[in-house]
């Protein structure tokens, strides 16, 4: 630190050079590696003992230049800095993880046939290599999207007319209290456990049933529909609270009733911020895995009659090729379908977050400019 | 979320819709009769969400009920409900506590990052990068924390096992596959970590400009900025943020039960044991019949009043702060 390189001028006296971070980032990455290689070397060892080095010394050297309070003003920075790199470490590796085990397996037999057939003994002549591997999701990927379907017929309509109640018809004493204490339950709702949801619509259907193993889709759907109207209605709640009242009162004006005001004047205007919130919504339940566990049971063949037998979601698949392999001594090739459906549940997961981002640009009200 | 506010609306728009937009029955304006119908239709749907949760509560309770004075030895491991609930109840807690302390510093880091710290033309797909780790179902997370994590932290269970071995909590030998309670609190933590970060960086973001520029303008540094007028004014936020990841932490399942080798209850964090509510019933449920089945609810039963009062205390302490913060979410 003795030849400054840069012009002295008096505005930047006393404060630490730009290179600074680079000159101690260098010295934690050796100082790193040789604390690493007295423990017995590793990449991620190395990685966490400079890691720890750097947020250390780095402040510590700004502290020595510029004075305390600069010094931990620079110690929080790095800390910070650090905490968004270390949470972008799991969401690296989950989607490089599940990319590069999932594309080997990823064909159209994946995509277009369904475990019906398929036994421990085909699996092992496909890792003996005498036979491709059989076997794929199409049955998940159906039951997923009847499952959904239903949960979705369900939620929308009751989580839409809900909110509107919440905006347009909670302005009375009574009607007031009522909504209070429905966003507060509303609120409840947001936080019950995946799990309990799925005992729930067991409990009721085993109830009405009276039949202790009453396994089918439908039930699913009821236990996905209780999580997602939470989400709808809150949603769409926030979307028809920014409709702005000039455009209610100015068909109020015109002597138009309420109802009439709200469907074709509200809904139409907030449309776009809906359908990406039901969207969102769908794309949160699509990937629940513990309430169709305990509703719809699991099979291996095609069945997409929500009403009568059980039924695989493309979560199930994945836990259930996880948990127990179709052919117990070669449990790679289970485990490489897993993955494969994995990838294909993110896909569907991300598309539904895109498509959600994409209405809300583009059916955006126009704003009169 | 997006918020598309049209600022401007046209005042000139309504008649022209009204001729091409009648009903089928009555005029375009509609009658007194349907008004009152479609209020009534929607006070109908709120009060299905109060028959939704009153149900969860009753056929929890109907189905649960047969385990009250049922006889101690009817109970899976033969010790009444009590000793068969406990040590899952424990287990659900230290695994929940663990992912807390690991989220919560990182969660608010990453929040602070994206409302203060980060370019500001970063700021914006920083949050959508988070929001993709909230996308992200538990079962792939479950899958990638037992074939991807477990396995790569054995050497650091053994390290602890080795020097931090006296105390009970990393007492060993360390598992060998890593399938424990610790490793499943660290899955846990990073699904709860987007929760976190997404609502306490909406109430950073929140915080008075006047107050951050008049800090900044007295000569404080950043930090000191951060932290005499962001921390003070989102507190609530930050608390009730980690209480909903709390609540989210408490009730996940399948991302435990991938990931944890269950058992009784052990107070090693690094050897196998410890199993949670949500993810006893998850193992067990599918198999079981009679008895079994009504026990397990009633554990259903018993998180499902656990998340409950985490979930209303978070709530609570939103509501009590909101008039004063501005912090509504």
């Amino acid at each position: 630190m003795s030849t400054a390189t840069f012009k002295k001028s008096s505005l930047v006296s006393g404060q630490a050079p730009r290179w600074l971070p680079v000159a101690v980032g260098a010295g934690a990455l050796i100082l790193g590696a040789a604390l690493a290689a007295l423990v017995g070397f590793g990449i991620a060892l190395w990685a966490v003992f400079a890691g720890v080095l750097f947020v250390l010394a780095g402040p510590a050297a700004v502290g020595a230049i510029e004075g305390r309070r600069k010094g931990v003003d620079a110690f929080a920075r790095y800390l910070v800095y650090g905490a968004f790199l270390l949470a972008l470490i799991p969401l690296v590796s989950v989607v490089w993880t599940v990319l590069s085990r999932g594309l080997p397996g990823l064909d159209l037999n994946m995509l277009l046939t369904s475990m019906g057939g398929v036994t421990g003994a085909t699996d092992n002549a496909a890792a003996a290599g005498e036979t491709p591997v059989y076997g794929g999701a199409y049955h998940a990927i159906v039951g997923t999207l009847v499952v959904t379907f239903w949960a979705t017929l369900m939620s929308v309509p009751v989580g839409l007319l809900t909110a509107i109640f919440l905006v347009e018809y909670s302005g009375g004493r009574v009607s007031g209290a009522i909504a209070r204490i429905i966003t507060f339950l509303v609120d409840v709702m947001t936080g019950i456990p995946s799990i309990v949801a799925g005992l729930f619509a067991a409990a009721l259907f085993v109830q009405i049933f009276d039949d202790p193993s009453m396994r089918m889709g439908f039930i699913a759907s009821v236990a996905l529909s209780v999580l997602m109207i939470p989400t709808v209605v809150r949603n769409a709640e926030e979307m028809l609270r920014i409709v702005p009242n000039e455009l209610r009162e100015a068909s109020y004006a015109l002597g138009v009733r309420k109802w009439r005001t709200i469907t074709k004047v509200v809904i139409p205007t907030a449309i776009s911020g809906i359908s990406s919130g039901v969207t969102l919504a769908i794309a949160r339940v699509i990937g629940e895995t513990a309430p169709i566990l305990v509703t719809a049971g699991f099979v291996t063949t095609i069945n997409a009659n929500a009403f009568s037998g059980w039924m695989t979601t493309l979560p199930t698949y994945i836990y259930y090729q996880i948990i127990t392999p179709t052919s117990p001594t070669n449990p790679g090739i289970s485990e490489g379908r897993a993955w494969s459906a994995a990838l294909i549940l993110i896909v569907i997961v991300m598309v539904l977050n895109l498509i959600a981002r994409l209405i809300a640009k583009v059916f955006a009200p126009k704003t009169g400019r | 979320m997006t918020q598309t506010a049209p600022t401007k609306p046209e005042m000139g728009e309504e008649p022209e819709d009204r001729p091409a937009a009648p009903g089928p029955s009555a005029g375009p304006a509609g009658s007194p009769k349907q008004d009152a119908t479609f209020s009534g239709l929607a006070l109908a749907a709120s009060l299905v969400i109060l028959v939704v949760l009153a149900g969860v509560a009753l056929f929890l309770c109907l189905q649960a009920w047969p385990v009250v004075g049922a006889p101690a030895d009817e109970f899976y491991g033969g010790e009444g409900f009590l000793s068969y609930i406990w040590p899952l109840v424990a287990g659900t807690l230290i695994a929940a506590a663990i992912a807390l302390v690991i989220a919560t510093p990182i969660g608010v880091g990453v929040a602070l990052y994206i409302s203060h710290y980060a370019p500001r033309r970063l700021a914006k797909p920083v949050g959508y990068v988070i929001d993709l780790l909230a996308a992200i179902p538990s079962i792939i997370f479950g899958a990638w924390g037992a074939s991807v994590l477990a396995p790569r932290v054995v050497p650091l269970y053994d390290w602890l096992a080795q020097y931090l071995g006296f105390l009970p909590i990393f007492a060993g030998p360390a598992s060998a596959t890593g399938k424990t309670i610790l490793t499943a609190s660290v899955v846990l933590g990073i699904m709860i970590l987007p929760i976190i970060t997404s609502m306490s960086r909406e109430i950073f973001q929140q915080t008075p400009v006047l107050q951050q520029e008049a800090a900044l303008g007295l000569g404080a540094t950043r930090w000191e900025m951060v932290r005499m007028t962001v921390f003070p004014f989102a507190r609530a936020g930050i608390i009730s943020s980690v209480m909903l990841g709390l609540g989210r932490a408490l009730g996940e399942t399948m991302a435990v039960t991938l990931v944890l080798s269950g058992g009784p209850f052990n107070p090693s964090l690094i050897q196998s044991g410890n199993q949670t509510v949500a993810s006893e019933i998850a193992l067990n449920f599918p198999e079981a019949y009679g008895f079994r089945m009504n026990e397990l609810i009633a554990a259903g039963l018993v998180l499902f009043l656990i998340t409950l009062v985490v979930n209303m205390l978070a709530r609570l302490i939103v509501n009590r702060y909101k008039e004063f913060s501005g912090a509504n979410s």
